[in-house]
C-alpha cells in the first residue's frame, strides 16, 4: 500500500468528480424540466471550451472578456438547439429523442473536429502563480479553481431552485407540466431556459476542463461519463448528480490503483465506472436519490 | 402507421391478414428483384460489388437490431459491440478448424449467448435505463475485445480465411457477394416470418403497451430477452460475414460510431419495418459516398480551399450521419418504408390522390 500515492489519487478524483457533478447537474437539469435525456451534454463542453479557446487565441480577448462572451455564445445556443430540434418531437417516443440528441452530438463532434482540427491545443496561461500553498499542501493553482468553480456552480444551483422565480417555476414544471402550465408557466420557455443554463454550466466545466488538460475531443467524452454519474444518483435528483459525480471521480481513480497494484488488466481507469453502472441498474435501478417510479393500471 | 390497404379490401382469414405478399404482383416482384440482383456481378465492378456486400451485412445486422427496437420497443446503443463480437467469434471458430459456412451461423449462436448475458438487464429495465446499459455494454465489450487477446489478437486484430464451401473458394467479390445474398435472403425470410407467429406479436404486444401485454398472459422478462438474444443472432451473422468479406478483424471498427449508424439505419428505413431495414442500410452505406462525391465536385475551386473539404471528408461524413439523423427524426419519423409506401400510394390511386 502506497498511503500518500492513494490519498492523492482520491484528492485528484474529488477533483474530477467535482466537475462530473456539474455536468451531471446540468444533464439532470434537462432532464427534470423537459424529460429529454442528453446524449449531447458532453458536446456543451466541446463547444464551450472550443469557443473560448478560439476567442482567447484568435482574438486576443483577455481571459474574463472571452469568458463572458462564450456564456452569452452558449446560451444562445442552448435555446437554438432547443427550439429547432427538440421542440418538434415533444410527444415523440423516447427512442426518437434520444437518437436526436446523439444525432446531435455526432454532428457537433465532427464540426468542432473539422473547424479546430483533431489535436489537443492548450489554453493560454490564465493564472500568474502556477503553484499555491493551501493548508501546508502544495497544489496547482488550476486544479484549485476548478474545485471552487464546482462549489460555486453547485451554491449557484442551490440558490436558483430555492429562492429565484424562474427556479421555481421550473421545479413546478417538472413537477407537473400541466398543472404549471395552468398556473401561468410557460412551459416553452422552461424548456428553452433549461437547455440555456445546461448548456452554459457545461460550457463552464468545458473551459475549466481545457485550462487544465487542454481543449480536445476528448472533452466530449464526459458527456458519457455522466452516466455512470446520474444513474448512481438517481435520474432526476439534482444532489444525487452531485454526490454521483464525486464517487464516480474518485470510483475511477481507486479502480486504477487497484489495477495497478493488484490487478493489472490494463484501462479500468474507463472502464470501471460502466461496471459500476451496470451493477446499479440490477441492483437499484432508480439510484441513491431518484424517484422511484410507480405504475398503476 | 397507417396502413396503405385500399377500401374494401377486406379480409376473411386470419391466413390472408398475415401473408408476407399480399398479391401475386408483390410475390413477383421480388422474385424478379433477386434475379436481377443475381446478375448484378456481370454487370457491376468490384467497387460497387463490394458497396452491395456491405449493404447486405449491415442489414442483417440492421434487421436485427430492428427486431428489438422497432418490433420489440427496447434501445440498444451497443450493436455494433455485439455485430464485432460476431466477428471475432467467426474467426476463432476458424482458428479451430470449423469450416467458415458453419463458423459463421456458429458466430451467430455464439453472439446471441453473449446478447442474452446483457440482455438479463433487460427483462427489468425498458426506455432510457436500458439504452444506458446497453450503452455500457458497448465499452465493456470494446474493451474486452482490446484485452482478450485469446479471443480477437488484443490491438493487432485477427486474420481470417475466406468462404470456402464445397472445395469452392468464395473470396472474391464477385463470388462472395452470392454468399451475402443468400444470408440475407434467408434472414430475411426467417424475420419476416418471424412476424406472423405467436412469439412475433407477442414482442409487438410488448412494443405497444407492455401492462396489456403483461395482463394478457404475455411473459415480459422472457420477450424481452429472447429480442435481445434475436437481435445479437443476427448482429453475429452480420459481423461473421463482415469477418469473411475483409479477412481481417480489428477492434478499432466496432466502436460507438458504428453502433449509431445501426441505429441511424433503422430509424432511416422505419422502426418496425422489415424492408426499411435494408432501405437504411443501403442508405447509410451510400451516404458516405454521396458525400465524397459532393466533396470530390467541389474538388480544386474556392470553398473547397477555404473550408478544407479534401483533408476532413471523414467529418464530413461523420456530420452527414448526424445531420441525416436528426433530419429524419425531425421531418420524417416513420422513414424510407413509409416514404416508399405514400409513393405506391399515390400511383395506385393516381389521378384521384385525394
Amino acid at each position: 500500500m502506497d498511503a500518500p500515492l492513494l490519498f492523492q489519487l482520491v484528492l485528484n478524483g474529488l477533483i474530477v468528480g467535482a466537475l462530473y457533478g456539474v455536468v451531471a447537474m446540468s444533464f439532470v437539469l434537462i432532464y427534470k424540466a423537459s424529460q429529454v435525456v442528453n446524449f449531447a451534454q458532453g458536446e456543451f463542453l466541446l463547444v464551450g471550451a472550443w469557443v473560448c479557446w478560439w476567442l482567447l487565441t484568435a482574438w486576443q480577448l483577455p481571459f474574463w472578456a472571452g469568458f463572458l462572451v462564450t456564456l452569452a455564445f452558449m446560451t444562445i445556443f442552448g435555446v437554438l438547439l432547443q427550439v429547432i430540434v427538440l421542440r418538434p418531437l415533444i410527444g415523440e417516443p423516447v427512442i426518437s429523442v434520444i437518437m436526436a440528441t446523439v444525432g446531435l452530438s455526432i454532428f457537433f463532434q465532427a464540426l468542432m473536429k473539422w473547424m479546430f482540427g483533431v489535436f489537443a491545443q492548450p489554453f493560454p496561461p490564465i493564472f500568474t502563480a502556477d503553484r499555491m500553498r493551501v493548508l501546508g499542501l502544495e497544489v496547482q493553482t488550476v486544479y484549485l479553481a476548478s474545485l471552487v468553480v464546482s462549489a460555486l456552480i453547485m451554491l449557484g444551483f442551490w440558490w436558483f431552485f430555492t429562492y429565484s422565480k424562474h427556479g421555481l417555476a421550473m421545479r413546478a414544471t417538472a413537477f407537473d407540466q400541466q398543472v404549471a402550465q395552468s398556473l401561468g408557466v410557460s412551459v416553452p420557455r422552461v424548456f428553452a431556459m433549461s437547455w440555456a443554463i445546461s448548456a452554459v454550466v457545461s460550457a463552464v466545466a468545458g473551459v475549466v476542463v481545457g485550462v487544465v488538460n487542454g481543449v480536445s475531443s476528448a472533452l466530449s467524452f464526459y458527456g458519457i461519463k455522466v452516466f455512470p454519474a446520474v444513474i448512481l444518483g438517481g435520474l432526476d435528483s439534482v444532489v444525487g448528480a452531485v454526490l454521483g459525480g464525486l464517487i464516480v471521480g474518485v470510483l475511477e481513480n481507486v479502480a486504477q490503483y487497484v489495477d495497478a497494484e493488484w490487478l493489472n488488466w490494463g484501462n479500468m481507469y474507463q472502464i470501471a465506472p460502466f461496471y459500476a453502472l451496470i451493477l446499479i441498474l440490477l441492483i437499484k435501478p432508480y439510484g441513491l436519490f431518484g424517484t422511484r417510479n410507480i405504475e398503476r393500471v | 402507421m397507417t396502413s396503405m390497404v385500399p377500401a374494401g379490401d377486406f379480409r376473411t382469414s386470419y391466413r390472408a391478414d398475415t401473408t408476407i405478399f399480399p398479391t401475386r404482383g408483390s410475390r413477383l416482384a421480388m422474385l424478379a428483384g433477386l434475379i436481377l440482383l443475381c446478375a448484378a456481378p456481370a454487370v457491376f465492378g468490384r467497387y460497387e460489388l463490394g458497396l452491395l456486400i456491405t449493404i447486405g451485412f449491415s442489414a442483417i445486422a440492421a434487421l436485427g437490431l430492428n427486431i428489438l427496437v422497432g418490433f420489440t420497443g427496447q434501445i440498444s446503443i451497443g450493436h455494433a459491440a455485439f455485430f464485432g463480437f460476431g466477428a471475432f467469434s467467426s474467426a476463432l471458430l476458424v482458428e479451430h478448424h470449423v469450416p467458415v459456412p458453419l463458423a459463421i451461423w456458429g458466430a451467430g449462436l455464439m453472439t446471441a449467448v453473449v446478447g442474452l448475458v446483457f440482455g438479463a438487464p433487460a427483462a427489468r429495465l425498458k426506455g432510457l435505463y436500458l439504452a444506458i446499459a446497453t450503452l455500457a455494454a458497448q465499452f465493456i465489450l470494446e474493451d474486452f475485445f482490446a484485452r482478450a487477446r485469446w479471443f480477437s489478437g488484443g490491438v493487432a486484430g485477427r486474420v481470417t480465411e475466406p468462404y470456402e464451401l464445397f472445395g469452392l473458394r468464395f473470396d472474391r467479390e464477385e463470388t462472395y457477394f452470392y454468399i451475402v445474398l443468400a444470408h440475407v435472403v434467408v434472414l430475411f425470410a426467417a424475420a419476416a416470418n418471424l412476424m406472423r407467429t405467436r412469439d412475433g406479436r407477442a414482442l409487438i404486444a410488448v412494443r405497444d403497451h407492455y401492462l396489456s401485454a403483461e395482463v394478457m398472459g404475455i411473459n415480459l422478462a422472457y420477450y424481452r430477452t429472447l429480442s435481445f438474444g434475436i437481435a445479437s443472432f443476427y448482429a453475429g451473422i452480420g459481423g461473421a460475414l463482415y469477418a469473411h468479406y475483409l479477412l481481417f478483424v480489428s477492434v478499432e471498427a466496432f466502436n460507438i460510431l458504428y453502433s449509431i449508424q445501426f441505429l441511424a439505419m433503422i430509424i432511416i428505413g422505419g422502426l418496425g419495418s422489415i424492408m426499411g431495414s435494408m432501405m437504411g442500410a443501403a442508405f447509410m452505406v451510400l451516404l458516405p459516398e454521396v458525400v465524397q462525391a459532393g466533396a470530390d465536385l467541389l474538388a480544386g475551386g474556392a470553398i473547397d480551399r477555404a473550408l478544407r473539404l479534401g483533408a476532413s471528408i471523414s467529418f464530413l461524413r461523420e456530420m452527414a450521419i448526424g445531420a441525416v439523423i436528426i433530419l429524419f427524426l425531425v421531418f420524417e419519423p416513420d422513414g424510407l418504408a413509409h416514404r416508399w409506401k405514400m409513393i405506391k400510394a399515390y400511383w395506385k390511386l393516381y389521378p384521384f390522390s385525394h
